[in-house]
């Protein structure tokens, strides 16, 4: 009866009406992951799980039990940043950095997904792997919304790591 | 706003008219203009690792033992009566701690709201607070719930019942317009002006156009939701909250709650986005009423669907403009007049024709605004308020006419530039929007546009190009405080209470305190975002930047006389006066003979003082109302819309920004890119969904509300002009803003290029453009 959160296994909640997003936050002060909406309408909230991205404001935390959860806070190690993290500092990818957390975690899963040769609506040729594109990119993070206008920023730093072959 | 009000600005104006330039702040150019040192370079975001990490901590994160959570009840009706609101299963509910309704909640005043003509105040709504049965509003809250658990409140919030008898209600826009009020003043603005016979000017014209574009409400939806810790030590109170205005907030928090403005400390040191919605509404009452109740620290944070419906919105508008053109294309009539709505309890008047007052010289003109009476949630100041849509209008209106003229449309807006403020005659500070045109015509290609709509074409989608002018007031807040505490070992702390969305506050003062005060970036620390450091106006208005620029002016100025004083005789710098010496590397040098001179800490230690403090407030803004001072831009875009679906797609989108001294490019790219997508959405999706009917939000999310997605947006190119403006310090503007004005124009003409069909209407959806057929 635990899940695995950035390495540490922790035992569940004992509401099993806490989403994971609540348990996270409330629960154990991991407050990186972010809530804009409850409702799987903007993606701050997005974690992974096991390696895939997922929103944590529609996911009960007891779902995740027996899993690997990590999130923005486990993204880093000591003062080393992930390439990701560099790079949107780099690009200017934020602005309030509300939305950054969950747009980060999401670019780590979206670039395993592309290298993984994983379609989008805007690949044209299904019969080869998705190319890495800007489009593609900006195609696959529509799901994490940004109210300060960081979006071009945002694609730039995911680009640079994509391309870099450093995620 | 009165007519008083009016009479009061307008002699200011004459007074300050007469009043010799030097004499003004401003008058002498501020030494820092053009001079190369930190500020201009690109330094990043100073609280970047902390944001990508995740590590920045925003008001309903703050952890505190005992803290318990609340949950609200939002009324489903526009106006009524509560006749029964049995709470008894919601109190015996697991958990539960307190239920709140207008029964047992202390009695409370009004909040003053926030205005010209008190700039201390912070209300967004006049309306009181669960203090009576009355509904005003959908979406009003009725209750609050308290539990151990957020999971509990939540469940407990659904036992209410609540019964209410429903009164008619004002919800119809076009049923309230026989009702309109016409106000005296749109802000500090006379609202009703003319010169000239405009509409016969206009009948008479060679070349006309007169039509009536409509914006619907829009929503600031900043990602980070509304929400606040407020956590009470005996007659103390702190409150950890997202706003744009901290020491405002106090002060309205103690004088609500009748404690001393000293036990009321407001921090917010990150704010997840404001665009003006991050000010003062009824949960931050809510929760500190609750935590003073239970004696226990509340958290309180609204669902996105309450953000909606407690927090407004900007206003519809519908907005008739009219050009008339001699032969030449030289304007010889220009009207804007509209409606909008804003009822008696709400603080904003959704300016939208105010830009235009200053934009173009014409023979004649008529402005003026009526407002519309409805029982919303009130409205608003949303970016730009007034000139984000105004522009749609006007800019629209100007495009209209050029092609009716067989005019190139940059063309025309540059026969119609005006020398001097078009009503006033008062001179422009600094405006170059026609170089800011002539560079963007230049770098966006505009040459490959063609005249014809309708003539570009690849494959279902047809191509069009359009451009639009954006303009923004310049605005310095008086009465911003800010302490520099310098120390022996060079180090100076910069304290004030303002706050950073995200703008890069902290960092461009920290550049500029550097420069100002000649010392490395790195022996600078800005602090902000806490009542208890001295008080700083709010954030809005894009007058931050300028108005701490003009406070750390005053504060080094004062700093030099009490440097010197402490100096004394045997200083080299003895018997210099504060003009004879400036601040530069480490401390102070005679401009005169830089041989004399001695660092801070020589001072400091010789006078045996480990550290120096002075506080200080910017000079009033006097150059206001001397110079007619504004922003500019000029946006050009290009789209493509599918011929068979009406899929509208912008592709390429340009703004060259006349906005004064480019303080930190890096950030001012993000702000300024910022502002252009919002207005992208305005363009392409935002709409607030309302039910006439009922006077309830359809659409109150962010699933239903559509802000731009990443596919939304191209890549967005920014320039500026670079010129200074003299008489602001730094020469700089506000740049928060102007970035959205003009953009839906500009989509709109480049849509218009393309179809040949003419949307008067935002957002330009599918259903507005399918089939695109045009004249
Ligand atoms: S908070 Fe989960 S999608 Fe918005
Ligand atoms: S940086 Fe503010 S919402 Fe994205």
């Amino acid at each position: 009866m635990a899940i695995t959160i950035n390495g540490t296994e922790v035992p569940l909640p004992e509401d099993p009406r806490m989403s994971l997003a609540e348990f996270l936050r409330d629960g154990l002060h991991l407050t990186g992951t972010k809530i804009g909406c409850n409702q799987g309408g903007c993606g701050a909230c997005t974690v992974l799980i096991d390696g895939q991205r997922v929103l944590s404001c529609l996911t009960l935390a007891v779902q995740a039990e027996g899993r690997e959860v990590t999130t923005i806070e486990g993204l880093s190690s000591g003062d080393d940043l992930h390439p990701l993290q560099e790079a949107f500092i780099a690009h200017d990818g934020f602005q309030c950095g509300y939305c950054t957390p969950g747009q980060i975690c999401a670019a780590t899963a979206m670039l395993r997904e592309l290298a993984e040769g994983m379609p989008s609506s805007v690949t044209g040729d299904l019969s080869r792997p998705a190319p890495l594109t800007a489009e593609e990119i900006r195609e696959r993070m529509s799901g994490n919304l940004c109210r300060c206008g960081a979006h071009n920023g945002i694609i730039a730093a995911i680009l640079q790591v994509a391309q870099e072959g450093a995620a | 706003m009165s007519r008083v009000q009016n009479t009061l600005i307008e002699s200011v104006r004459k007074v300050v008219g007469w009043v010799p330039e030097r004499w003004l702040p401003g008058g002498t150019p501020d030494p820092l203009i053009g001079r190369h040192g930190a500020v201009g370079t690109q330094l990043a975001q100073l609280d970047g690792p902390q944001k990508v990490r995740g590590a920045a901590r925003f008001a309903a994160e703050v952890p505190l033992e005992g803290l318990c959570y609340a949950a609200l009840v939002n009324s489903p009706v526009t106006r009524g009566r509560i006749t029964r609101l049995d709470t008894a299963a919601a109190e015996a509910a697991p958990g539960v701690l307190l239920v709140l309704t207008y029964r047992n909640m202390p009695r409370l005043g009004l909040v003053p709201l926030m205005g010209v003509t008190n700039l201390g105040a912070v209300g967004n709504s006049a309306l009181p607070i669960l203090q009576d049965d009355q509904i005003r509003y959908n979406g009003q809250v009725m209750a609050l719930v308290l539990a151990e658990t957020q999971q509990q409140a939540d469940h407990a919030a659904r036992l209410i019942d609540l019964s209410v008898d429903t009164a008619p209600a004002l919800s119809d826009f076009q049923a309230a317009k026989p009702e309109a009020r016409t106000p005296a003043s749109i802000l500090v603005e006379r609202n009703e002006q003319s010169a000239g016979d405009a509409e016969a000017a206009l009948r008479q014209a060679a070349f006309s156009t007169d039509a009536t574009y409509t914006t619907p409400g829009h929503n600031h939806a900043a990602i980070e939701l509304h929400g606040v810790t407020a956590h009470w030590t005996g007659n103390r109170l702190v409150l950890h909250d997202a706003t744009q205005a901290v020491a405002p907030t106090a002060a309205a928090l103690a004088k609500l709650f009748g404690l001393r403005r000293e036990d009321v400390r407001v921090l917010s040191p990150f704010v997840g986005g404001g665009f003006g919605a991050k000010g003062f509404w009824d949960h931050q009452v809510l929760a500190v009423a609750a935590a003073r109740m239970v004696d226990r620290p509340v958290r309180l944070m609204l669902s996105r669907e309450a953000v909606f419906r407690m927090v407004g919105g900007r206003s519809p508008t519908e907005q008739r403009v009219a050009i008339g053109a001699d032969a030449e294309g030289r304007f010889t009539a220009l009207i804007h007049t509209g409606y909008s709505v804003m009822p008696p309890y709400s603080a904003s008047p959704e300016q939208y024709t105010l830009g235009t007052r200053s934009l173009y010289r014409a023979q004649s003109y008529r402005f003026g605004q009526k407002h519309l009476d409805l029982d919303i949630v009130p409205n608003t100041f949303m970016r730009a308020p007034g000139e984000s849509v105004g522009s749609f209008a006007v800019e629209s209106a100007v495009d209209e006419l050029a092609h009716a003229m067989d005019i190139d449309p940059v063309e025309l807006r540059l026969r119609n530039e005006p020398e001097t403020h078009p009503l006033t005659g008062t001179p422009f500070s600094q405006r170059a929007l026609a170089t800011a045109w002539r560079q963007g015509a230049d770098r966006f290609g505009w040459d490959a546009r063609s005249t014809m709509p309708r003539a570009r074409r690849d494959g279902e989608w047809l191509l069009g190009m359009g451009c639009a002018a954006g303009n923004f007031p310049y605005v310095r807040m008086p009465s911003g405080a800010l302490r520099i505490r310098l120390t022996r070992d060079g180090q100076a702390t910069l304290s004030t209470s303002a706050q950073d969305m995200g703008m890069g506050t902290a960092t461009v003062q920290t550049q500029h305190a550097a420069d100002r005060l000649g010392l490395p970036l790195d022996a600078i620390t800005f602090e902000m975002g806490d009542s208890d450091l001295p008080a700083a106006p709010v954030a809005g208005g894009s007058s931050q930047t300028v108005s701490i620029a003009a406070a750390i002016a005053a504060a080094a100025s004062k700093l030099t006389v009490e440097l010197l004083r402490l100096a004394g005789n045997a200083s080299p710098l003895a018997g210099l006066r504060a003009g004879e010496v400036r601040l530069a590397e480490g401390g102070l040098v005679c401009i005169e003979d830089p041989t004399r001179r001695e660092t801070y800490g020589d001072i400091l230690t010789r006078a045996g003082r480990d550290e120096i403090s002075v506080t200080e407030t910017g000079a009033p803004p006097l150059e206001i109302f001397k110079y007619a001072m504004l922003s500019h831009s000029a946006n050009f875009c290009e789209v493509r819309v599918s011929d068979v679906t009406g899929e509208l797609r912008v592709t390429r989108l340009l703004g060259v920004f006349d906005v004064g001294t480019i303080l930190n490019p890096r950030m001012a790219v993000s702000q300024l890119r910022g502002g252009m997508i919002m207005g992208l959405g305005m363009a392409l999706s935002e709409e607030v969904l309302f039910d006439e009917r009922s006077g309830r939000i359809m659409n109150p999310g962010l699933a239903d509300y559509h802000i731009p997605a990443h596919l939304d947006v191209p890549e967005i190119d920014v320039t500026w002009t670079g010129i200074p403006d003299p008489r602001s310090p730094l020469g700089a503007r506000g740049i928060g803003e102007i970035g959205i004005t003009g953009v839906a124009a500009a989509i709109a003409n480049a849509v218009f290029n393309a179809t040949g069909k003419r949307l008067r209407d935002l957002p330009l959806t599918l259903d507005r453009l399918i089939g695109a057929e045009g004249a």
